[in-house]
């Protein structure tokens, strides 16, 4: 059954399993088949697989693939549970509480097994945790959370939070976030990360500490706000219209399977009627009784089949949906691009004024229009000492102005190189998982045509026997 | 066009072979009306020529039916498509409706063909060779309309009280049968028009479906050509449920269809018989009460004793034909629909798997490391 995995079709063993106790068997690293493992790569810098590409510059310290946390530990989110207590406001709610367990991995020579450590975390950390890294590393296209409400629902699922099969699927799918995130060179290195995974107690306060909410600018909330930027990195330009394209066709796809799949439900469970009639009929039948009675069993059969088909199918769709999710991650990187631009825009203008004001000043020209030129015209010139303090405050401000414009071309180059560099590994981990999310739809394809064979030869087997 | 020749009448006994095409408007100041093509060829003696060509209309066809049933009260005669088709508001002349009707016209005229006693009806030469006005004025002639309601109603009187209780256990059972087939079959011919709709609402929203992808494939360069193969995939798969759903307009709903109507037919035809016991019973009662002119109620009951037992004989062959074409019919019909299924599963299974192939493929061009089969 093919589940969400970053980049990887078949079932994750990871989290099919149970909990304990776990063999020492090679952890599945997302992006990664369990094949691959062998070809463990010594070198620190590496050729691209999957999504531990190490495409960057040199200086970045960035972990090696052997190095990221995913190959040193394995990570399940491995049950969920219902909780109530109280909130914030002290009103009673109920909650779902996710199992996190962790193990180290030992090298297979040792073959002893690390003990399992575990924690139990609900979504609002999950949250929580990736606002910070977020605000921490805008230059990183940070996994998405699996939605928060049931979205692209079709009838017969249940758009309720509680509900088992939509709690089984955010399990898996906060599992898929912590694996992609241990597997990404840069944010599994990350303290409060290893916290989230480590550390039950006390791991708010120490988020909070970091003080990230003041680094976190609020404009790039306001996501429809347009800057007037004069020279984007076209590049970014182009990239934030894909990841709009993405975000409308995958919802567009989204919603359209759910109808499909609304249909292909009904035309399956509409056959089930006839097993119940061919059964009823049967009973007047002499010659023809038995074939209709069999044939009518093949019908239910048929009918019930849907169930599983859908269910997989499921799977599918959240595997489109992480990447709709993840087009608003690419988003938010362009966007921080933009800011920075704006802001490094805006700060060479207001030097280039004061600039100019300067030499206004100095010269005693008025090249522009201003209404200090003009009161100075009305009511008279200012003493030539108020103009000496003018320039000098003005000067002071530029060189401040030119420093800081400095720094702030050198950061807006550091970004758009560190984050281009994740870019490109995002958009090879993009190519892969989407490729094998078309080809295990292919599968399940395949698998629903054969059922359908199969059913259908058994039907018509027993029709010719009326 | 389905010639359902059955096994007992093979091809090669046949002496009448007819058809019915060309459906042709007429307008005229009062009315339109459509007019069938009805083309006979025979070997038959009674026959004057080896070949006909007439054209005929629905309500030629509706006076062929009732003089048959007149003639013959016990014999199942095959059912005719309704006046109007109320359900899926087919308009009256549209081309979907008067090939249905073109199909079913048809098959009626056929299955008399090939009843052993119906065949060689009267009525049924005339309808077959007559001109139009030959037809006209022959219709005129023959016992009215009202006489023939008023035999019916009378009929109906004198049977009610005693045909239950003197029906012989054969008929009470092959009432008991219809009561329930008839009720199974109506629902089978809803199940197969449900089934019809839900594949016809499901091709609509894969027509929909595909060519998203398409559309996505537009912003992609890694991944376009994947997408745009599963576009194609879903576009023939598409394709291959809109053959099912033509498999099943053309042959399981029009049977399904027609076993509806015949279930209607034969519960009249269990009461017709059921009449003329109840002629024969209230005569028997009249009788026992009247001690005098026996003989003359004697030589009429003698009659009448004949009658029944000619219209039971003639219900029970009639019967075990009917059923044994029946099993043929349901037998075909749903192999058929089983079919075309099956047709349908391996068209999609060729197309996924060669989508797969093809992406597998690729993966291996790409990646030269070991695969995933």
């Amino acid at each position: 059954m093919a589940r969400p995995g970053p980049g990887s079709a078949p079932a994750r063993s990871a989290a099919a399993e149970p909990p304990s106790p776990m063999e020492s068997t090679e952890p599945e690293p997302s992006g990664s088949r369990p094949e691959e493992e062998e070809e463990e790569e010594e070198e620190e810098e590496e050729e691209e697989e999957e999504d531990e590409s190490i495409l960057s510059p040199p200086e970045q310290p960035l972990a090696a693939m052997e190095d990221c946390l995913a190959k040193k530990m394995e990570i399940t989110v491995s049950e969920a549970e219902k909780r109530t207590g109280r909130n914030a406001m002290n009103i009673q709610e109920t909650y779902t509480a996710y199992l996190i367990e962790t193990r180290a991995v030992e090298s297979q020579s040792e073959g002893q097994c690390a003990p399992v450590e575990s924690l139990w975390r609900r979504y609002s950390e999950f949250e929580l945790l990736r606002n910070y890294l977020s605000v921490t590393y805008p230059h990183i296209v940070v996994p998405p959370l699996p939605e928060k409400r049931a979205d692209f629902v079709w009838h017969k699922l249940s758009a309720d939070n509680m509900d088992p099969d939509f709690v089984e699927r955010r399990r898996i799918g906060l599992e898929n976030f912590l694996l992609r995130v241990a597997s990404h060179p840069v944010l599994c290195q990350d303290k409060i990360f290893y916290a989230f995974l480590m550390q039950e107690g006390g791991w708010k306060e120490m988020v909070n500490e970091t003080g990230f909410q003041l680094k976190a600018d609020s404009r790039l909330k306001a996501l429809n706000a347009t800057f007037r930027v004069k020279n984007p990195d076209k590049r970014f330009t182009e990239l934030k219209h894909y990841s709009d394209e993405l975000q409308s066709v995958i919802s567009h796809l989204l919603r359209v399977r759910a109808r499909v799949a609304d249909r292909l439900y009904g035309v399956y469970k509409v056959h089930g009627n006839y097993g119940r009639v061919f059964s009823e009929w049967s009973a007047i039948e002499k010659e023809m009784g038995d074939g209709l009675q069999s044939a009518g069993h093949h019908m239910d059969v048929y009918a019930a089949s849907i169930d599983d088909i859908l269910e997989e199918e499921e799977h599918y769709a959240d595997q489109l949906k992480e990447y709709l999710f993840y087009a608003e991650a690419l988003r938010a990187v362009c966007r921080k691009h933009e800011l920075m631009q704006y802001d490094l825009e805006m700060a060479a203008q207001d030097l280039t004024s004061k600039k100019q004001q300067c030499e206004e000043l100095a010269t005693g020209t008025v090249r522009t229009f201003s209404l200090k030129g003009m009161t100075s015209k009305l009511f008279g010139q200012e003493t030539p000492e108020q103009r000496e303090a003018k320039i000098k405050v003005l000067e002071e401000q530029i060189q401040e102005g030119e420093e800081q414009l400095k720094s702030k071309n050198l950061e807006g180059r550091d970004f758009v190189k560190s984050a281009w560099a994740d870019i490109e590994r995002f958009k090879e981990q993009k190519n892969h998982d989407l490729k094998e999310a078309l080809i295990s739809y292919a599968v399940m394809q395949i698998s629903m045509c054969k059922k359908g064979i199969q059913v259908w030869t058994n039907a018509k087997e027993c029709f010719s026997k009326m | 066009m389905i010639n359902q020749y059955k096994f007992e009448d093979g091809p090669e006994l046949r002496d009448l072979f007819i058809t019915v095409d060309d459906p042709e408007s007429h307008i005229t100041a009062i009315e339109t009306f459509i007019t069938y093509r009805v083309v006979t060829k025979t070997t038959r003696g009674e026959f004057d020529s080896s070949e006909y060509e007439v054209r005929r209309r629905y309500q030629d066809f509706l006076w062929l039916k009732s003089k048959l049933e007149e003639a013959h009260p016990t014999l199942i005669i095959p059912p005719l498509p309704e006046k109007f088709i109320m359900r899926g508001m087919v308009e009256r002349f549209s081309d979907e409706f008067i090939e249905t009707r073109r199909k079913a016209l048809h098959k009626f005229l056929n299955r008399i063909a090939d009843h052993p006693t119906l065949t060689f009806n009267e009525d049924f030469k005339i309808f077959l060779t007559a001109q139009a006005w030959e037809l006209s004025s022959h219709k005129k002639q023959g016992p009215g309309l009202l006489s023939r309601m008023g035999q019916t109603v009378r009929a109906v009187a004198s049977s009610v009280r005693g045909a239950v209780k003197n029906r012989p256990e054969m008929f009470t059972e092959m009432n008991n049968y219809m009561e329930t087939f008839s009720q199974k079959v109506n629902l089978l011919d809803k199940i197969a028009h449900r089934i019809y709709k839900e594949e016809r609402d499901y091709c609509n929203e894969m027509k929909e479906y595909g060519p998203i992808h398409t559309l996505w494939s537009a912003s992609e360069e890694d991944i376009g050509d994947s997408l745009k193969g599963l576009a194609s995939c879903i576009d023939r798969c598409c394709r291959a449920t809109e053959k099912r759903m033509a498999g099943l307009s053309e042959h399981l709903l029009p049977i399904l269809h027609e076993y509806v109507l015949y279930s209607e037919i034969l519960m009249g035809v269990l009461k017709r018989r059921d009449q003329i016991q109840g002629e024969l019973d209230s005569k028997v009662d009249a009788l026992a009460n009247k001690k005098t002119e026996k003989d003359l109620f004697s030589e009429e009951i003698g009659k009448l004793e004949d009658k029944v037992e000619r219209a039971n004989n003639a219900l029970k062959a009639d019967w075990d034909r009917w059923k044994q074409n029946m099993q043929w019919d349901m037998r075909s019909t749903f192999m058929n629909v089983a079919e075309n299924n099956l047709r349908y599963y391996e068209e999609c299974l060729a197309t996924w798997e060669s989508f797969l192939a093809s992406q597998t493929v690729d993966l291996h061009v790409d990646e030269d490391s070991e695969d995933r089969p």
